[in-house]
């Protein structure tokens, strides 16, 4: 029989509500069959912990006297700029955004210390941060220059809003050249050296609602320590790549916009992150509740390692060139054995997503659920599903004649 | 002359210039000397005794060895000013590489590429273990984990 949100929120809010992790799920759905476990179990918590470039957080700093205008000025946290292009004190700070001096590439493999994803760590952890900002002035906001402290407990807003967070799967980096290149899946040793992947696998929140049944917009989640929502499909969405009977996708398809009170979120679940020779990041945890509405859905959440599969991907020539193409198809399973072999040869794997963090979050999204803290929320739109033709293109350049 | 140099007493003075010494480094190498028969220079040219304890040479990434090197003070001090001379850092077997263990996330993303193979996975938890017995100090992952988890500790 199948169940609603609002029957389940009645459970959870009594303290009776069975809640599982996406790990505990498989072994149940096995022993049970999904059609019983669908009846007994409510809630299947997912959790991800990984380098999500694309993420960031808005604050609003407050008025000065005399008043100053950042908006369409030059603003800096810790030496790192902020985009201003907001109204006077708003401003947003991106996880890749790098101080005006910091050396970039040019001793080669830059090392990226300090970025937007270490201001957003450190505002977090309540550290005191360096504000730097110069204006043109105005009669309205007549100051030209501000050189202050500012701390996250006394900012107006400070939201974190990830436009691209959760990879529903993402691809298996190589290199297939003969020299050591650095990407944002870490460090590549030449003629295939190393494998890097990076997704939480059977945890990771899309992957146990594979065809968004139950995440969308407006979903509650877990993110970075606090509480969030999903509030748009990610940048650069795709469902419509390829699936296994499973309806997993088989190559990086969905994924979620984020956002959330940055003021009660925990540093521990966003760290600053530095990709040696290619910028920084931020490492960001996401959890997300899926009900167990029916034997569908229950299904799904029951995904295993072994049932997910992914792409090896060149990332010395076919990825920076924008070659389509897969040295081949692995799963999670083979993956987290610590080697696969491609072309024959055996390769060793690392992986960017730590895994034992995705359980300790559907770990801890089960005890706020539990404990009758934490209740769903029935999606108020649906993300654009499978067979909606929904996709994303890459840039058709229209060269600019002078 | 050497009653008018009290601090350096004559003993000390002939010691230093016979004194046989034994050291542990690490090399570092870059990419267009790996294929140079570093180590047979030093022991044809230098007269040092050596001692690989590790080695992690590619001819394409270059690498790093850990050397246990025997010999004449000068002929040791002769022999890393020639390994500077073409091109190889060196570095005392000194320093110790740890862990912050509050900040390591236990992603993996180490485990290929330390060359000491100082990084296991419990195939269990997934949780990653650091070993720092194995570790040769090369100090590459103080560079390459992505949260900055291995620091160098003097
Ligand atoms: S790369 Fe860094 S954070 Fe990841 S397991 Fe290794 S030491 Fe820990
Ligand atoms: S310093 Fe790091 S990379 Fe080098 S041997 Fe030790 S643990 Fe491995």
């Amino acid at each position: 029989m199948a169940k609603t949100i609002k029957e389940i929120n009645e459970k959870i809010k009594k303290g009776e509500a069975v809640v599982v992790t996406a790990e505990e799920i498989i072994d149940i759905v096995e022993k049970k069959g999904a059609k019983r476990a669908a009846q007994q179990v409510d809630v299947v918590t997912t959790g991800t912990f990984g380098p999500m470039c694309s993420s960031g957080a808005y604050i609003n700093i407050g008025h000065a006297t005399p008043r100053i205008k950042l908006g369409g000025e030059q603003a800096y946290l810790n030496d790192v700029p902020l985009y201003t292009g907001f109204a006077a004190v708003d401003a947003l700070i991106g996880a890749t955004a790098l101080p005006d001096d910091d050396p970039r590439n040019k001793t080669f493999p830059g090392e990226f210390k300090y970025g937007g994803g270490h201001v957003i760590e450190d505002l977090v952890a309540g550290k005191d941060l360096e504000l730097v900002a110069t204006a043109y002035g105005t009669d309205c906001y007549p100051r030209k220059k501000l050189e202050t402290w500012v701390n996250i407990k006394d900012l107006n807003e400070a939201v974190l809003f990830n436009p691209r967070n959760a990879y529903q799967n993402y691809n298996v980096a190589v290199n297939l050249s003969d020299k050591v290149i650095y990407t944002y899946m870490g460090m590549l040793k030449p003629k295939l050296g190393n494998a890097n992947y990076c997704s939480a696998g059977q945890l990771s929140p899309l992957l146990n609602d594979p065809c968004y049944k139950t995440i969308g917009i407006g979903t509650k989640i877990f993110l970075g320590g606090g509480v969030g929502y999903v509030v748009w499909q990610g940048t650069q969405f795709n469902p419509s790549v390829p699936r296994k009977e499973n309806r997993t996708p088989s190559a990086p398809a969905g994924c979620l916009g984020v956002l959330g009170d940055l003021k009660r979120m925990s540093p521990e679940w966003l760290l600053g992150t530095s990709m040696l020779g290619y910028g920084t990041t931020l490492t960001v945890g996401i959890g997300i509740p899926i009900p167990v509405l029916n034997e569908e859905i229950c299904q799904c959440t029951a995904v295993k390692d072994d049932d997910i599969w992914t792409q090896i991907v060149d990332y010395s020539e076919d990825y920076p060139q924008g070659k389509k193409g897969s040295l081949g198809e692995v799963d999670y399973a083979q993956l987290k054995t610590g080697k696969i072999v491609i072309e024959g040869k055996e390769v060793p794997t690392g992986s960017l997503s730590s895994y034992p963090k995705a359980v300790e979050i559907a770990n801890t999204l089960k005890k706020w659920i539990k404990k009758g803290d934490f209740l769903l929320t029935e999606p108020v739109a649906y993300l654009p599903g499978p067979n909606t033709g929904y996709t994303f293109k890459p840039l058709e350049e229209r060269p600019i004649e002078n | 002359m050497l009653k008018d140099s009290p601090s350096t007493p004559p003993c000390i003075h002939f010691f230093e210039v016979v004194m046989m010494i034994t050291k542990r480094i690490v090399l570092h190498f870059p990419h267009r000397v790996a294929d140079q028969p570093i180590v047979y220079k030093l022991a044809r040219d230098y007269d040092l005794e050596f001692n690989i304890l590790k080695a992690y040479i590619t001819p394409e990434e270059g690498g790093l060895l850990v050397l246990e090197l025997r010999g004449e003070n000068k002929n040791y001090n002769q022999g890393i000013q020639y390994l500077a001379g073409v091109g190889i850092e060196t570095q005392p077997l000194s320093q110790d590489v740890i862990r912050n263990e509050t900040r390591c996330s236990h992603c993996g993303v180490c485990v290929p590429l330390c060359p000491a193979g100082a990084f296991v996975v419990e195939p269990s938890t997934r949780e990653v273990h650091f070993h720092d017995t194995k570790c040769i100090a090369c100090g590459l992952c103080v560079k390459f984990c992505p949260i900055r988890a291995m620091e160098v500790s003097f």
